[in-house]
């Protein structure tokens, strides 16, 4: 079972969750947008989800990964070789899970990178 | 939201469903690890099931989950679990246009369940917001079937997880397959020569920043990439007023 201090801070958490996802959706009233604001939206959602994904390939425990004969950069070169090859048609991301996977769990379990 | 019968009964429900179904394979193995990984840093098993259902972000969760284990106090819990989430954030300025036909508890539930995959996903398949009530609906019930799939086979591959932990090593790394999916989602957003730049400045400088407390480096990069994206716009845009 949960205390009640866990169950708060999960409760905690939910609400980050349910205020970050529709953080620009809660108020009825239009929100003051300034142009240059606008323009920058085009480039935020990339670079937001960006900034979440390539520490995930590139930094390990804390670190700048230092050989390119890491596990993870290699699968998702592949991944992204793959997206490429493909032109994003049909089930391009599908692929890039497929391929990635396919070069990841060899060389990570079977070698150790 | 999914419970709503105008929206599982709309033909949209089952395309959104369909759409989720081809990225499901990464959504079902991040969501089988994230299980196993709450459970083996010893959060256990009650603790980590409540966390899946109610907190329901698997980026979110597995940057607490190291924090929860050691005590952390819940202000930096929360400051962390924020900033990881702070792509929703911009993604739901771009969903403003789509929601605000809604009210507002509809916008929140709905809300609640929109993750990287859906957001992509619906905006590609509704690349703008409908003006009539009929196309409000089957942009309600798209999103609707395909985060009620995301979040059934998220969920259901959570508490596998979470029942498995102690058959399943995490040095199998089978949750790398979420970020494979954010990946070819990345590639999907990177559709224009900025965009692209866009992601190489964030991601060099999420890197770079890395060190920083809370996961503000992800702030930092979303900030830098933007600024970088804007100025050379200007730069460029001056240069062909001048010449």
């Amino acid at each position: 079972m949960i205390d009640v201090v866990q169950l708060l801070t999960l409760l905690g958490l939910a609400a980050m969750t349910v205020l970050t996802r529709c953080f620009f959706f809660i108020l009825n009233r239009e929100l003051p947008f300034p142009a240059w604001a606008q323009r920058g939206l085009q480039y935020a959602p990339i670079a937001a989800l960006a900034a979440v994904v390539v520490p995930e390939v590139l930094v390990t425990q804390g670190q700048l990964i230092s050989s390119w004969l890491d596990a993870r950069l290699l699968a998702a070169a592949a991944g992204v070789a793959y997206y490429a090859y493909r032109h994003g048609q049909g089930q391009a991301v599908l692929g890039t899970i497929v391929v990635g996977m396919a070069v990841y769990l060899p060389l990570h379990i079977g070698l150790g990178w | 939201m999914f419970l709503d019968p105008a929206n599982f009964r709309h033909p949209a429900f089952r395309a959104g469903m369909a759409d989720a179904f081809k990225v499901a394979p990464g959504i079902w193995a991040w969501g089988l690890m994230t299980g196993v990984s709450m459970v083996q840093a010893g959060l256990g098993p009650a603790m980590s099931s409540w966390m899946t259902l109610l907190v329901y972000g698997g980026s979110a969760q597995l940057a607490v989950t190291p924090l929860l284990a050691a005590g952390t106090p819940v202000w930096v819990v929360l400051a962390t679990a924020f900033c990881v989430n702070l792509r929703f954030a911009v993604f739901s300025l771009h969903l403003r246009g789509y929601m605000m036909a809604w009210p507002r508890w509809q916008r929140l539930a709905i809300g609640y369940l929109i993750a990287d995959l859906n957001y992509v996903q619906f905006v590609q398949y509704h690349p703008h917001p409908a003006s009539d009530a009929a196309g409000q609906r089957a942009e309600m019930a798209y999103l609707s079937g395909n985060c009620f799939l995301t979040w059934l086979g998220w969920q259901v591959a959570s508490v596998l997880g979470i029942v498995l932990a102690s058959q399943i090593p995490l040095s199998w790394g089978l949750g790398f397959a979420g970020v494979l999916a954010l990946v070819g989602i990345l590639c999907s957003l990177a559709s224009s020569r900025m965009r692209t730049v866009s992601l190489v400045v964030s991601g060099a400088a999420a890197v770079a920043a890395y060190a920083l407390p809370l996961r503000l480096n992800i702030l930092v990069a979303i900030a830098a990439a933007v600024a970088m994206c804007l100025m050379i716009e200007k730069t460029t845009g001056m240069n062909k007023v001048s010449t």
